[in-house]
């Protein structure tokens, strides 16, 4: 029995490190940063000025908000791009295929996101290779500017999101039992009626579970709205940067790290609650 | 509708339309990068001036190609450093994280769990900005009491790799767990039965038995690690990464020189990815 015990423990440390040292305690001492702040006297003592400066300063409400609202639109257009190819790959295409299909998906995310948003920039900026096809072909007289733009860090955002988003769909999607479409099929119901009342219940929890990362990810980027968006793509994510490492006020950082940290958990929380989804198992 | 049932022809041509815009979509800009690599130019754009590889070799006064570019040789060195030191951490207590919540009995277990799948949707920016900040007040903290300078608890290598660390581990957990819960326990308690140790157990049937899964996670550990943009952006020190390299490449502007390392990326990933499918292929034949 002794033995059995040992094995636990071995287990049982390096996780406590791990989660207690870079997980729990970072988060204590990111909350507790953020309610310090410099007095008149230029002491450090126990303050809200963080916080109040955040609500008192409409940029950064501003940019919180937007940055929600943008993150809600990208991870819905994700799904709306990505369910119809999950749906393709799992159900439709030959078997032969399907397998390959896949794999071509995890290209983006193997060569990471900095090569995609510069493949992005290449192709949408001025003197980009879009602007010079649609010039050779007389479609344009000058050139468009595609770049740095709200819709160009929203193709840029969907574009880094889809893995996350197909891959949790499609594993759910292939647990589902075809012959339920064929009877539907069968009994005469339409292509729209079989999506709304079969397929989508049964990949709902493939849907929450890729919303879930969607969203936290794109909440949470700073390389695709900094890159992508321009100067005036107001990521939150850049205000926290600009704390941290330009005017180097890291107690004001910290408390927008902390409201970011609470508008994710606050929105992956309601929406678990509204499609009745528990967390562990949304995310594994 | 699905591979078993009719449907109409303009519905399947408009699907299949779909599908392939999809696929443009996905690979357009990879596609368009790679190619303008071997543009003779000096920006990364059409039209096209003729095939070169001085963006990969040329050491002039115009052109420095990657593999003359001792920053950009430097930064990726640290990216593949990172990315082994990343995914052996991850892997190891991962696997035990594994074997802890799948194998063992213990109070607030569930709490525990929780907390090893929170960093999934911790934002990674959230998370360099903690890490930092508790490994700054950890060294100061240390440096106040002992006068020991702690170099890794400011920003540098190391703090970089814990950073990744924190978060790489938990998918880790997730992947060998998924396999461990499939693991036939009949086996082990026959080894038991035999007179075998749990240690011995572990190392004889169980990780032979989770090989696959282990080689998937070190892999996808690694690609993480050396992709990540977010964490490490608050916790790297002198020695960059490559993303963080590329970054700053890209803000003080292109030349196809990025285009080269973005194609070296690509095409080393396809490889992978040629090897994987290959392997699978041979596995499923078997």
């Amino acid at each position: 029995m002794s033995k059995i015990k040992w094995g636990f423990y071995i287990f049982l440390i390096p996780v406590l490190l791990w989660l207690f040292l870079l997980i729990v305690l970072p988060h204590i001492d990111l909350f507790v940063s953020s309610f310090r702040a410099e007095n008149d006297l230029g002491d450090m003592t126990w303050s809200l000025a963080n916080y109040k400066s955040f609500f008192s300063d409409s940029v950064y409400w501003y940019t919180f908000v937007r940055t929600a609202v943008y993150s809600i639109l990208v991870t819905f257009l994700t799904f709306l791009v990505t369910f119809p190819v999950a749906f393709y790959i799992t159900k439709v295409v030959s078997i032969k295929f399907s397998g390959f299909l896949a794999l071509l998906l995890l290209m983006p995310f193997w060569v990471g996101e900095l090569v995609s948003v510069y493949g992005w920039m290449i192709l949408l900026r001025e003197s980009g290779v879009v602007n010079f096809f649609l010039l050779k072909m007389g479609i344009i007289d000058t050139p468009l500017k595609m770049l740095y733009n709200d819709i160009s860090m929203v193709i840029g955002l969907v574009y880094m999101s889809m893995l996350f988003m197909i891959v949790p769909i499609m594993s759910s999607l292939e647990g589902m039992d075809d012959s339920l479409i064929e009877a539907a099929s069968d009994l005469g119901a339409s292509k729209f009626t079989i999506i709304r009342k079969i397929v989508i219940p049964h990949a709902t929890p493939g849907i929450v579970s890729g919303s879930i990362i969607v969203f936290m990810l794109v909440l949470g980027d700073y390389v695709t709205p900094d890159l992508l968006g321009g100067k005036n793509s107001l990521w939150f994510t850049e205000q926290i940067y600009n704390e941290f490492i330009a005017s180097f006020n890291w107690n004001e950082g910290a408390a927008f790290g902390f409201l970011l940290l609470a508008l994710s958990t606050f929105i992956i929380w309601l929406a678990l609650k509204i499609t009745n989804q528990s967390f562990e198992k949304a995310v594994s | 509708m699905i591979r078993t049932l009719p449907s109409s022809k303009t519905y399947k041509v408009g699907y299949l339309l779909f599908i392939i815009l999809f696929y443009i979509f996905l690979f357009a800009p990879l596609i368009v990068t790679c190619v303008l690599a071997f543009n003779n130019s000096d920006f990364p754009t059409l039209p096209w001036k003729g095939f070169t590889l001085d963006w990969f070799f040329a050491n002039n006064d115009q052109r420095l190609g990657v593999f003359e570019d001792s920053g950009l040789l430097s930064s990726i060195y640290i990216s593949f450093q990172t990315g082994f030191y990343v995914a052996i951490l991850s892997l190891i207590v991962g696997t035990m994280g594994a074997f802890l919540f799948v194998q063992e009995k213990f109070r607030f277990k569930g709490a525990l769990y929780f907390l090893a799948l929170a960093p999934l949707v911790i934002p990674g920016v959230i998370l360099g900005i903690s890490i930092l900040l508790s490994s700054t007040i950890a060294g100061g903290y240390i440096e106040d009491h002992t006068g020991l300078d702690i170099s890794f608890l400011r920003p540098s290598f190391w703090l970089v790799v814990l950073g990744q660390f924190s978060f790489i581990t938990t998918f880790v957990v997730l992947v060998v767990s998924s396999k461990l819960k499939k693991f036939d326990h009949t086996l082990e308690e026959a080894a038991l039965n035999l007179g075998a140790n749990r240690f011995d157990v572990i190392r004889l049937i169980t990780l032979p038995y989770l090989k696959p899964a282990l080689i998937g996670s070190f892999i996808v550990s690694f690609l993480m690690s050396f992709g990540n943009f977010n964490t490490t952006l608050f916790l790297v020190g002198s020695d960059v990464t490559l993303p963080i390299d590329l970054y700053s490449r890209i803000r003080d502007g292109s030349t196809p020189v990025l285009n080269a390392v973005s194609f070296l990326l690509i095409f080393g990933t396809s490889l992978l990815a040629v090897f994987n499918l290959i392997y699978n292929n041979m596995k499923n034949n078997k």
